[in-house]
């Protein structure tokens, strides 16, 4: 379907395109669209870090947008999980395909898995959502989901009010925005969203208050070790 | 143009009450002046503005390549725009292949047609919307309740406008005109009106003003069919659209519904999905002076089993070739919409942002209002002079777009009139009418500057006469004496006592 | 090395303290101080409200006043900042109106040797402390252009610090524009008045006798406020704090 004005002899997307060839009519003819300088002499990663220093600004930077952070090894991720969801009380727990079912082991749950015939409002009345992610940005404190194994689509992690993400200490974490983006190339393709601590709104007096629509308590856990082989 | 879609009843100077409205605005002096004597507004602006300004500065500190950053930002917006038509062809390209559907609307008639007839297809009679300036700038809202289709805006700050049927005042925060205090009234007496009431024995915590907000939305979020949004960025290379925000809102919107529709301005174009590396540093700090917002969604055309089912990205174009086609004012069209220039600026402190008349106040708005719609009316004319050129602005634009620059530019073609662009045509304008005065007071004051002995002459009268000089003026002089005494006239200006004691000649 | 003074419009007819205190110092400091006669008015009021073609001819002016001095001092950082940012800019737009090259190469002549007072003092000259004397208590605000166009950073304040007897006092929200700003003083009176009452009521808060700026437009507005409010804090201009000494007689 497309619903196009015709106006005046032509469509309006040959009117739009017209108007911008006629506004730039002081670039020279023969600039191709590269041309036009782009200095990136800006940094890759701010600073330098080993792997454990950056996994520590990433725990420290979640934290200070009140991110709850943990840290364990692999072997200890299902004990951990499990008493996460027991402090929370979550009785329905919605993981989605691809997500080691060893995590949840533990856990005394309704484990829900994620089917497109799960609707919104069926999401609304879980509890808790556990995930894996894509990356994390240490220098930000930000979690990617990419909808990749283990992350499922984009409701998933939004509707319910408890998210547990589980970050892969060992292969998941990145310094900095352009590392991330970088790393997410081959991936433009599918749904992202990019997670920075739990929900919140700066729109009373310019302050910022924690919770609103989506999850309003955010657990990082963060896993040494390989969580996949457990 | 953009005022095809402003609302209907009219609004008060400078502070709108009730069925507000962009249309029939005063010029800004006049809104200004209701403004600065608004204590309550004052207040609320200057706490919010001052909270901000200092987070912004420290989150930027934390960048030691933040001015390097800003030059590539500033570069990369450059570099789309010298050559969008290209980007923009790409983009849709991408775009269809991911399976969406590109609509282009040269105007905000246009836009509102396009979006309309797309809602009314999915048989639908309401929408969830993200916060978008776009959908402001071309009154979508109004265009949809025409058509008998009820929109909700779910971002808390428009969600506060929209129930207090006020006019948003700023670009990031539209109710920062309101207090904890504004807000649970209007929460209390107007969400049962829209859905949901406001919880019984509702404070002004603002924690608790997010959850009843939470509480009253999330019905909407859930039974949504069709989303609207705006977008951040779009890039032209992998047909990916960019929604930052904070709150789980957009989400809820880009996520639930079968069918999302987005209006975004061509100028949100960039060319390559590397250049988000720049540009995902540049705006949360400069916005809500965070290292990353909460939540950045992107989606690429649709996914299968996650999200909405159809796409449809609509082209806004409502002035900003005509923007484009002006060599000096083209670089507005870097604006990412981060606010800080409103923030720093201390004319929109004490004016607040109605008295701008449209979305876009602030110093940004000065410059891009009169760009989008021409220098059409006392109003646009007026507000490339709503600067003090302190150039505040300039400093924290995270794209460098040199504000006081455009202020000055678009004053001459005020003053003088000039060549512009308007819906696409070449066309001269004449210098806008009241400034006759003005015009001819510049030119005598050039005289004498540029015949140094008549200068002086009158120097000298001004000397001779300064006992018998008022200390009120009248007339336009009315507007320095009525708050500042006039400084002392010299007995001798210092050509006189050069000449005098160095032996100069005239 | 032959000094040129642009005193500048609004010193010349308001404030010629300020242009003799310039001379008292500058030739206190060893410097052979020129006043060209032919000088007038940077062009500013004109440019800055809209009429770019009317500052043409005074661009033309300035250069040919100061086309054999080696450096133009100015004790404005508002008109030094017409110059050096927007001549070039004069240049430019004339150029591309296909009126030739004259008027930017009359901004190429004067752009690089034209300095605001302090920039001269503490960069050409290598010199903060001037021997200066001013036994009072006084508050610097930076004007806007001097610190976002010329980018004077500390320079004033290094200078004043180093005046004998001078107790300088902070000013709270000091890089915030007072609400001068030309010819916006009376198209924006309510906005202007109110940032300049909000300015005088924080030059009140430091308890100085004096507030001083490196720009004498900024400081009609200023302490024309102040004025009208009753202050009995006077404004003062750097560069007559910098001329002070002990000797009365100067």
């Amino acid at each position: 379907m497309n619903s196009d004005g015709v106006n005046g002899g032509g469509t309006s997307r040959e009117r739009v395109l017209g108007r911008v060839r006629r506004a730039l009519a002081d670039v020279p003819r023969d600039e191709r669209p590269e041309d036009h300088p782009v200095t990136r002499d800006y940094l890759r990663v701010h600073g330098e870090r080993t792997p454990a220093e950056s996994l520590d600004l990433l725990a420290e930077n979640l934290a200070d947008y009140r991110a709850h952070v943990h840290r364990v090894d692999a072997p200890g991720l299902p004990a951990l999980l499990a008493r996460l969801l027991a402090e929370r009380g979550a009785r329905r727990v919605v993981v989605p395909a691809g997500l080691p079912r060893a995590w949840l082991q533990d856990a005394p749950v309704d484990m829900l898995s994620d089917t497109p015939a799960l609707t919104p409002s069926e999401l609304d009345r879980v509890d808790s959502v556990v995930t894996g992610c894509a990356l994390a940005i240490a220098e930000t404190g930000t979690l990617v989901l990419d909808a990749g194994p283990g992350q499922g689509r984009r409701a998933l992690t939004l509707v319910p009010d408890h998210h547990l993400c589980v970050v892969r200490a060992a292969d998941q974490v990145v310094d900095s925005v352009p590392q991330a983006l970088e790393r997410l190339a081959p991936a433009a393709a599918r749904p992202l969203t990019w997670v920075s601590g739990p929900s919140a709104t700066s729109d009373i007096e310019l302050d910022r208050v924690e919770g609103v629509h989506g999850p309003r308590t955010l657990e990082v856990i963060l896993v040494t070790g390989d969580p996949r082989s457990g | 143009m953009s005022r095809d879609g402003a609302r209907a009843p009219r609004g008060g100077a400078g502070f709108p009450q009730g069925g507000a409205t962009y249309l029939g605005m005063p010029a800004f002096p006049q809104a200004a002046d209701a403004a600065t004597r608004d204590g309550r507004l004052r207040a609320n602006l200057r706490h919010a503005t001052h909270t901000i300004r200092a987070k912004r500065a420290r989150a930027v500190a934390e960048l030691d390549d933040w001015a390097r950053l800003r030059e590539a930002g500033a570069a990369i917006k450059d570099r789309t725009l010298r050559h969008l038509d290209h980007h923009l062809v790409r983009l849709e390209e991408a775009v269809t292949r991911a399976g969406g559907t590109v609509h282009w609307a040269a105007d905000a008639a246009e836009a509102n047609r396009i979006v309309t007839d797309l809602v009314r297809a999915t048989g639908e009679h309401e929408v969830v919307k993200v916060k978008s300036m776009a959908t402001q700038e071309i009154g979508l809202n109004e265009a949809l309740a025409e058509a008998g289709i009820r929109a909700y805006e779910t971002d808390l700050a428009e969600l506060i406008v929209q129930l207090g049927d006020d006019l948003p005042s700023h670009i990031l925060v539209p109710a920062i005109h309101r207090n904890r205090g504004e807000i649970r009234d209007i929460f209390r007496d107007r969400m049962a009106s829209w859905g949901r009431p406001a919880p019984e024995g509702l404070t002004d915590r603002p924690a608790e003003l997010a959850e009843a907000a939470r509480q009253h939305l999330r019905e909407k979020f859930l039974r949504a069919k069709v989303g609207v949004s705006g977008a951040n960025f779009m890039v032209a290379e992998t047909g990916t659209l960019v929604v930052v925000e904070s709150e789980g809102n957009g989400r809820m919107c880009l996520t639930l519904p079968e069918t999302l529709i987005s209006v975004v301005g061509i100028e949100k174009t960039v060319p390559t999905w590397r250049d988000l590396e720049v540009f995902l540093q540049l705006l949360p700090r400069s916005s809500t002076a965070e290292r990353m917002n909460p939540y950045t969604s992107m989606w690429t055309g649709t996914a299968d089993g996650d999200g909405p089912r159809v796409f449809h990205l609509v082209l806004l174009d409502n002035g900003r070739t005509d923007t484009l086609a002006d060599e000096v004012g083209r670089q507005a069209l870097r604006c990412i919409r981060c606010s800080a220039c409103l923030n720093v600026c201390p004319v929109y402190e004490r004016a607040g942002g109605h008295a701008y008349g449209s979305p876009y106040p602030g110093p940004i708005g000065a410059i891009l209002t009169p760009q989008l719609r021409g220098l059409s009316s006392p109003l646009e004319e007026s507000l490339p002079y709503a600067s003090s050129l302190c150039g505040a602005c300039f400093e924290v634009c995270p794209v460098a777009i040199d504000i006081p620059e455009v202020l000055v530019h678009l004053r001459e073609r005020v003053a003088e009139g000039g060549e512009v662009t308007v819906r696409g045509t070449r066309t001269v304008i004449r210098p806008a009418k009241g400034h006759a005065t003005e015009r001819a007071a510049m030119r005598a004051a050039r005289w004498a500057f540029d015949h140094p002995g008549a200068l002086r002459r009158g120097q000298r009268i001004l000397a001779r006469t300064r006992r018998l000089q008022p200390r009120r003026l009248p007339g336009p002089g009315r507007a320095w004496t009525d708050t500042r005494e006039l400084p002392a006239v010299p007995a001798e200006s210092f050509r006189d006592w050069w000449a005098r004691t160095r032996g100069g000649t005239a | 090395m032959r000094v040129g003074l642009f005193v500048t419009c609004v010193n010349d007819s308001l404030y010629p303290r300020t242009g003799r205190a310039v001379v008292a110092l500058l030739e206190r400091l060893g410097v052979q101080v020129d006043f060209p006669m032919a000088q007038s008015c940077c062009g500013q009021p004109m440019f800055n409200t809209g009429y770019r073609h009317q500052t043409e001819p005074l661009v033309r002016r300035y250069a040919a006043a100061f086309r054999d001095h080696d450096h133009i001092v100015a004790p404005s950082g508002s008109c030094a900042a017409m110059v050096r940012d927007n001549y070039p800019r004069i240049g430019a737009r004339a150029e591309a109106e296909g009126r030739g090259t004259e008027l930017s190469e009359a901004a190429a002549s004067v752009v690089p040797k034209t300095y605001e007072l302090t920039e001269f003092l503490v960069d050409v000259l290598g010199v903060t402390d001037v021997g200066a004397y001013f036994p009072h208590t006084v508050t610097y605000h930076p004007t806007c252009h001097g610190l976002r166009v010329l980018g004077l950073g500390d320079r004033p304040r290094r200078l004043l610090e180093r005046v004998e007897g001078l107790e300088l006092r902070e000013l709270e929200g000091a890089e915030e524009c007072c609400g001068f700003g030309g010819t916006f003083a009376v198209k924006n009176p309510a906005v202007s008045s109110a940032m300049g009452s909000d300015k005088s009521r924080a030059i009140a808060r430091t308890g100085a006798e004096a507030v001083c700026t490196v720009d004498n437009s900024c400081l009609m507005h200023i302490g024309g406020v102040l004025a009208r409010e009753g202050s009995p804090v006077r404004p003062v201009h750097i560069a007559e704090i910098l001329a002070g000494t002990k000797d009365p007689a100067r």
